[in-house]
């Protein structure tokens, strides 16, 4: 048992030490740079009460919310690691492939870590809940 | 001896590098009141009056709205925008004789006008006729089209004498956009109405140079206004992590972006040592830390008894709206109006004499003074 979660340690920071060097790690941080980082900050921090954080957000949990709200934007009251949230985010007009390597450096990144890579099926799977 | 030098080394130091530090005040006493015209709107991005006092409202997303008598209707036959990131739908002004011609301009970032994927701003025309816009004709394009998601700039005034002026940001390429006039983006440009680059313009005469310049070296100007008083074009403009910048345009100035600049990189690294060079102009305020400036507006003959003279700017980032007292050339006063507002997006003195702002994610607020 001991040597299987050792196996399964071992493999999850394989699996993550992967992304994070994997091509679309390295894209998604480009697109972050340049669609996220002003509101959303260089530390995935947001503003407390104005622009939810990503650093450790309970909101990423729900990896289909967050792919629809990269996608599609978002709009309205959230609540993220308890703190209310009334904001819009406006969609930003990123392709499939560019909403799956955001998404896979957000949730890779200050802490985060989500082992399995979003593909650009994930976010083409979604694409008919475009409001 | 030692006197002296020490003055004039501070005076030196001020000169290059700093201006007197006017902090922002958040008043006690609440002398107007808030009350909401025009409700639900997404990213309102520009305002205009019309004769009438209805108004026309850009939405990123690509609509015109008319809003008259509490009803919103979407102007038709808007050509669709290159939505992507700041860019969208987003200026809008009308011909100085719009009451005869019907005529509107509007800017928006657009795939029109190249081969090349992506999208650069441009600037419209239009005759609207009963909601309907007839005659769209694309005037000027910034070229070439890029995927970049930042800083497309863009209000729209018309000075004076009728010549229109509009603002394109340097689409995130600041090492070659804003300092090169054979280049767009990173520009102030001024055409006459129909959209043809007027024969005074500064760089006619300059081999290859984009013709439609009027200044150059801009980071993001979102803030455009004539000063009701001396006709000047004020603008504003986004720095980076600090740096935020109110000018005074004049012809074929170099505003210095991103040769000097008052910020730094968003994540704290250094752009650039300089903040004043031989040959670029100092801007007549800067912000830091940035207050993320969309919208400006002079307040003149209004019904505030006690704003008069003074100049309103959306604070983006902070949620308010920013009123500067500005005397000798430099800011000496600014407080905060409309405090947690929301993402003030622009805000325009109406016809009525009241300030109007537009808040993303709320609607259209007029600012009411108590009497």
């Amino acid at each position: 048992m001991k040597l299987i979660t050792a196996f399964l340690i071992l493999f999850s920071n394989l699996s993550l030490a992967q992304i994070t060097t994997q091509e679309t790690y390295r894209r998604g941080q480009m697109i972050y740079n340049e669609f996220c980082v002003r509101c959303h900050r260089p530390d995935g921090g947001g503003i407390k009460g104005i622009f939810p954080p990503l650093a450790k957000a309970d909101y990423l949990k729900n990896i289909k919310e967050t792919i629809r709200s990269i996608a599609f934007g978002l709009k309205g009251p959230i609540v993220v690691n308890g703190v209310n949230y009334d904001n819009s985010m406006a969609p930003m007009g990123l392709d499939d492939q560019e909403v799956a390597d955001v998404t896979n450096y957000i949730l890779n990144s200050w802490g985060n870590q989500h082992d399995e890579e979003i593909t650009i099926k994930d976010v083409q799977m979604l694409n008919s809940d475009k409001p | 001896m030692n006197r002296f030098f020490s003055l004039f080394f501070v005076l030196a130091f001020l000169g290059a590098c700093g201006q007197p530090e006017v902090p922002i005040k958040t008043p006690e006493n609440i002398d107007y009141s808030l009350s909401l015209v025009v409700p639900d709107l997404d990213v309102p991005w520009g305002m205009a009056f019309l004769p009438d006092q209805s108004i026309l409202i850009t939405e990123k997303d690509g609509q015109i709205i008319h809003y008259k008598d509490g009803i919103k209707t979407s102007i038709q036959n808007v050509p669709p925008p290159y939505i992507r990131g700041q860019g969208g739908l987003l200026g809008i002004a009308l011909h100085p004789n719009y009451s005869e011609n019907n005529i509107i301009y509007f800017t928006q970032s657009t795939s029109e006008g190249s081969e090349k994927l992506g999208g650069n701003t441009a600037l419209y025309r239009a005759v609207l006729n009963n909601n309907k816009l007839d005659d769209v004709m694309l005037l000027y394009k910034a070229q070439p089209n890029t995927k970049r998601g930042v800083h497309f700039g863009s209000r729209i005034v018309f000075d004076n004498e009728g010549f229109l002026y509009f603002t394109v940001g340097d689409r995130g390429n600041r090492d070659l956009n804003p300092q090169d006039i054979t280049k767009d983006g990173g520009k102030v440009y001024r055409l006459t109405s129909n959209g043809q680059i007027p024969s005074d313009n500064p760089f006619v005469n300059v081999t290859n140079a984009k013709t439609a310049i009027y200044s150059y070296g801009h980071r993001n100007p979102q803030g455009m206004n004539v000063h009701p008083v001396t006709g000047e074009i004020w603008t504003h403009e986004h720095g980076p992590k600090g740096g935020d910048e109110i000018n005074i345009l004049q012809a074929g100035k170099n505003y210095g972006w991103p040769s000097i600049t008052y910020g730094k990189n968003y994540t704290g690294t250094t752009i650039t040592k300089d903040k004043a060079l031989p040959g670029m102009e100092q801007p007549l305020h800067y912000w830091v830390p940035s207050i993320a400036p969309s919208g400006m507006a002079f307040v003149h003959n209004s019904k505030y008894p006690n704003w008069d003279g003074s100049l309103v700017v959306g604070a983006l980032k902070f949620n308010y709206l920013e009123r500067l007292v500005i005397s000798d050339g430099k800011v000496a006063y600014r407080e905060k109006i409309a405090v947690d507002i929301g993402r003030v997006r622009d805000v325009v003195l109406g016809p009525d004499g009241l300030l109007y702002i537009a808040v993303e994610n709320k609607g259209i607020y007029k600012i009411l003074p108590k009497t």
